[in-house]
């Protein structure tokens, strides 16, 4: 998967997203929904960024889009910086980056026929003649396995899954190279998700597409991914391959979230680690706590966690974790 | 059975229906949920019913020529009776025909003030939703206030006596005083479902702002719109009536509701029958639209 | 029927009236609680799990349902038959529920206190005319306290917008523990919150039903869930019960066709990938397919699957399955 000199096709310098939400006597208030995150997706792969409510996932896949302009930081793409809002960025830009939302029901407009919500990017971003239009939107409805006369019917008409099919077609009209997918099954029941995922990495295979995959639910993940990075409170706790994750995770938080997840067999019992038990509250993300903001509930919290935020480190090829726990390890 | 398209594939037989199947299908399915309400089916009974008699008006009523300038003082002042159903008034016209008649300027009234009213209102209810937060929204809807925080039927007045009293300025009037009530409804709806995903999906791949108040934004504030409407056609006939009868509508001899009562209340109690029946029409006309547009409102909201 | 038997619904048949006819959500339903049982029913969207537990509660849309057929036995008395009184009784002090958008079940404009304490004084009110304030307190206090709320005192005056997702669901199980119960019925008690949190509501949730003894209804969309939180599990198809066994069981051995293709659809934690998933989808109600439901989506369907309904079979100790692949 490496190409030769820029293996990136997307890169995320210390990007800050705050909201200004109101005024004391202090000075402005902010949200810090995104407070430094660096990462970067290389080309053809699936990264997924994993977090509770409040971790900041979602404003970094909506800025990545254009939804949001950074407040600092960087986003480039293919080496060209897109830290701007999606007015101001070139339609050919558009066209590169595409996204898929959680819930099919508002992303599609329930007023249009399906053929009407396809047209629309196909005329913006494609030159397909008028006679060919239809052809194209066939096309795109079989690449997605559903039949040419849904063409003709409208969003509340047809099933969650079968909509969210139609919002991925969507999102290939217009030949992107990055799709950016905001839980697109958590909406779904799982026999549903199941066929979305599966169409998804085949469609990934076949078009050479890159994920950025936004989810809560980590076990998605672990069988998505090729990377998982996970988030808490606006901030990346620890990056690793998706495997070494399950096997191997070293942030408390993550350790907390695997021992969280409802499992079925007796084989995912077994990976869970068993020390840490979730416990407390996830701190609002107007108020976070200073130092390391995981320390109210982390169970080898040290004196040291309230006061210093940890700086990521590189403990193993390729697996980042930001913890005092292993910031020693690295330095001594 | 292997089926390629698996996801594709509904339990349900393949229903293969012409269109026109389908549309009654539709329609079915409209007044399953209209008719839900039986007090909507009446309401459905007096609309139709008044459309009916205010068109074919020259051949229903039994004296057409009683609706202009007639005398017949040898009738004057009749009560009921079964040639004049309604009585008669002092110069001997039939209060029933011209009962008839003022319905044809009442809904005339009413649609003309709804179709330029509604689709002004809309407009400027979508540019002020879409531009929320802007100096755009500020402006049309503090304008939309300051319409809205005048006493309604005192600009009618205002508005009326500055140009000559007749049904058109009247009309003018009502209008001018109805637009806010469809900006504030629409904006309402605009400025949420502008948050809502569709219209940014449809923002991020780059459509146009008239695409997306068009295409987008306007379809899904349509029901609403309806509803009211329906609602709206029996308010802007009372207030029609309200105008003229303080003399600021249809001018005589052209019958109007609200001139004939005024007119009948000259002659409270003895010649009852003037004044009286117009108000009950009034009241069941504007009662029938209310139900009507009730049944409008379950309908759209339930077929979903 | 034993004496241990708490619940029982039998052959239980619920119809909605729409456009067009009634649909027939739920289709011969067969379920079982014993005392101090902790039971599961799984099933994806749409398939009936929540007006199964609505028509325990006897809480259906009244003029758009029917019942066609079935019992709802509670303690060897019919539900369906019950008066308005045996009713009310029943819902404030042998039966409670815990709904899944605790900010929905929450009065926003009444403080914690307020809203605990009413359901504290329907509860005792059936015996004691007079209910003294300061009784209702300490027992809102100490509901409170079971589910390890900081400082139940002042919770008490708080309203649920000052508290989190998480806390409000607490204050909803402290609710329906405010008197003592029989029956819980838990409507997928922590989906709508984070997992770190949902783990930790659900751990309560386990731990309180162990201690007081009381049986719980656990109705999850999450056979994961349902795993860990239940002896028994019904699994749900289209308004029929397809399989239900012992939750070590089904899980080691699942039978139904449906069954296994929901839990290869379940992602892993140890990774493998997922499976294809179910083909097409739940089917339309208002004309079900004959005989058994899933028939149309399955994989090892016969001819004679569209003829009759398979019955609920028992294949091993405890274990029932409803298909005629199981009986063969």
């Amino acid at each position: 998967m490496t190409q030769q000199g820029n293996s990136e096709i997307l890169k995320v310098v210390n990007l800050k997203k705050y909201f200004r939400i109101g005024k004391d006597k202090r000075g402005p208030i902010y949200v810090r929904a995104v407070d430094g995150v660096s990462f970067n997706v290389k080309y053809g792969e699936t990264l997924g960024l994993v977090g509770e409510s409040g971790s900041g996932k979602s404003t970094i896949a909506y800025t990545v889009v254009g939804m949001y302009r950074p407040t600092s930081g960087q986003i480039l793409f293919k080496n060209q910086n897109i830290g701007m809002e999606a007015v101001r960025r070139p339609l050919s830009l558009k066209k590169e980056i595409q996204i898929v939302f959680q819930d099919p029901g508002s992303s599609l407009n329930p007023r249009q026929t399906i053929e009407q919500i396809l047209r629309l990017p196909l005329k913006l971003h494609t030159n397909t003649p008028k006679k060919q239009l239809k052809e194209k939107m066939i096309e795109l409805l079989e690449k997605v396995e559903l039949p040419a006369d849904y063409l003709y019917k409208s969003p509340p008409s047809i099933g969650g899954g079968e909509k969210q099919m139609v919002a991925i077609a969507r999102a290939l009209a217009p030949n992107p190279s990055l799709i950016v997918l905001d839980e697109p099954t958590s909406a779904l029941d799982v026999s549903v998700q199941a066929k979305i995922i599966n169409k998804l990495m085949d469609l990934q295979k076949e078009l050479n597409l890159t994920y950025l995959f936004i989810t809560h639910d980590l076990s998605l993940m672990r069988n998505v991914a090729n990377r998982i990075a996970i988030m808490y409170l606006g901030k990346i706790c620890e990056v690793a391959d998706a495997a070494t994750f399950f096997e191997k995770p070293l942030h408390p938080y993550t350790q907390m979230l695997i021992s969280s997840v409802p499992v079925v067999t007796e084989e995912e019992e077994r990976l869970k680690p068993k020390k840490v038990v979730s416990i407390g509250e996830i701190p609002s993300p107007v108020n976070i706590p200073p130092g390391c903001s995981f320390h109210l509930r982390c169970p080898y919290k040290m004196p040291i966690c309230s006061e210093v935020d940890p700086e990521m480190k590189e403990v193993a090829p390729e697996h980042i974790v930001r913890c005092h726990l292993f910031g020693k390890q690295a330095s001594g | 059975m292997a089926n390629k398209n698996f996801l594709a594939v509904t339990v349900e037989k393949p229903r293969e229906k012409g269109k026109w199947h389908r549309f009654w299908d539709r329609v079915s399915r409209y007044w399953y949920h209209f008719s839900r309400n039986k007090l909507s089916v009446v309401g459905l009974a007096i609309v139709v019913l008044v459309i009916i008699l205010a068109i074919f008006a020259p051949l229903v009523t039994p004296y057409p020529e009683h609706a202009g300038p007639f005398v017949d003082y040898k009738n004057a002042g009749q009560p009921p009776s079964a040639k004049y159903w309604l009585g008669t008034d002092p110069i001997g016209r039939d209060i029933f025909s011209r009962i008839i008649f003022a319905f044809r300027g009442a809904l005339v009234m009413s649609i003309l003030v709804l179709a330029i009213a509604v689709p002004v209102g809309t407009v400027f209810g979508l540019l002020a939703g879409f531009y929320h937060g802007t100096i755009i929204d500020t402006v049309i809807m503090r304008i939309s206030d300051i319409f809205l925080s005048v006493p309604s039927l005192v600009l009618a007045l205002a508005i009326a006596a500055v140009l000559k009293p007749n049904l058109m300025n009247s009309m003018i009037a009502v209008t001018v005083m109805w637009w806010p009530w469809y900006t504030r409804l629409v904006y309402g709806m605009a400025s949420s479902i502008r948050n809502d995903y569709f219209v940014i999906a449809a923002e991020l791949s780059g459509a146009s702002k008239f695409h997306i108040i068009f295409r987008e934004i306007l379809p899904n504030c349509l029901s609403p719109v309806f509803t009211k409407m329906a609602l709206d056609v029996g308010w802007v006939i009372l207030i029609g009536a309200s105008l003229s009868f303080v003399g600021l509508g249809e001018q005589p001899p052209t019958p109007a509701l609200g001139q004939m009562v005024s007119d009948g209340a000259r002659y409270l109690p003895q010649l009852w029958w003037m004044s009286v029946f117009p108000a009950l029409a009034i009241i069941i006309v504007i009662l029938g639209f209310n139900l009507f547009g009730d049944g409008i409102r379950d309908m759209l909201q339930s077929s979903r | 029927m034993d004496d241990k038997t708490l619940l029982e619904i039998k052959d239980l048949h619920v119809w909605y009236k729409v456009y067009g006819g009634y649909l027939k959500v739920l289709h011969g339903v067969n379920f079982l609680v014993r005392k101090g049982e902790r039971v599961g029913l799984v099933g994806e969207a749409g398939c009936g799990k929540t007006t199964t537990m609505k028509s325990i509660l006897q809480i259906l849309p009244p003029g758009d349902s029917r019942i066609p057929k079935g019992e709802i036995i509670y303690k060897g008395k019919d539900i369906l038959k019950m008066s308005f009184g045996e009713l009310q009784r029943l819902r404030s002090k042998e039966v409670a529920m815990i709904f899944q958008d605790p900010t929905a079940a929450l009065n926003p404009v009444f403080t914690i206190g307020a809203q605990i304490g009413d359901v504290v004084r329907y509860s005792i009110a059936l015996e004691e005319k007079r209910v003294k304030k300061e009784k209702i307190k300490t027992l809102s206090a100490r509901a409170l306290k079971e589910v390890y709320m900081p400082d139940p005192e002042r919770i008490l005056t708080n309203y649920p917008f000052q508290l989190s997702g998480g806390m409000r669901q607490r204050v909803c199980i402290a609710m329906s523990i405010s008197s003592p119960r029989n029956l819980l019925i838990a409507d997928e008690p922590g989906t709508s919150l984070d997992v770190t949190i949902q783990d930790q509501i659900l751990r309560l949730l386990k731990e309180i039903v162990e201690k007081q003894g009381t049986s719980i209804i656990l109705i999850t969309h999450s056979l994961g869930v349902a795993r860990e939180m239940t002896d028994r599990i019904y699994v749900m198809y289209a308004g029929t019960i397809v399989e239900t066994a012992p939750a070590k069981d089904l899980f080691k051995n699942p039978v139904h066709p449906y069954t296994r293709g929901l839990l290869a659809s379940v992602p892993k934690i140890s990774g493998g990938g997922i499976a294809r998933g179910i083909p097409g989808r739940i089917p339309d109600y208002l004309n079900p397919p004959p005989g058994c439901r899933f028939q149309p989506r399955c994989e090892y369907a016969t001819p004679s699957c569209q003829e009759k309904p398979p019955q609920l079979f028992e294949i091993d100790k405890d274990h029932f399955v409803a298909c005629y692949l199981a009986q063969r």
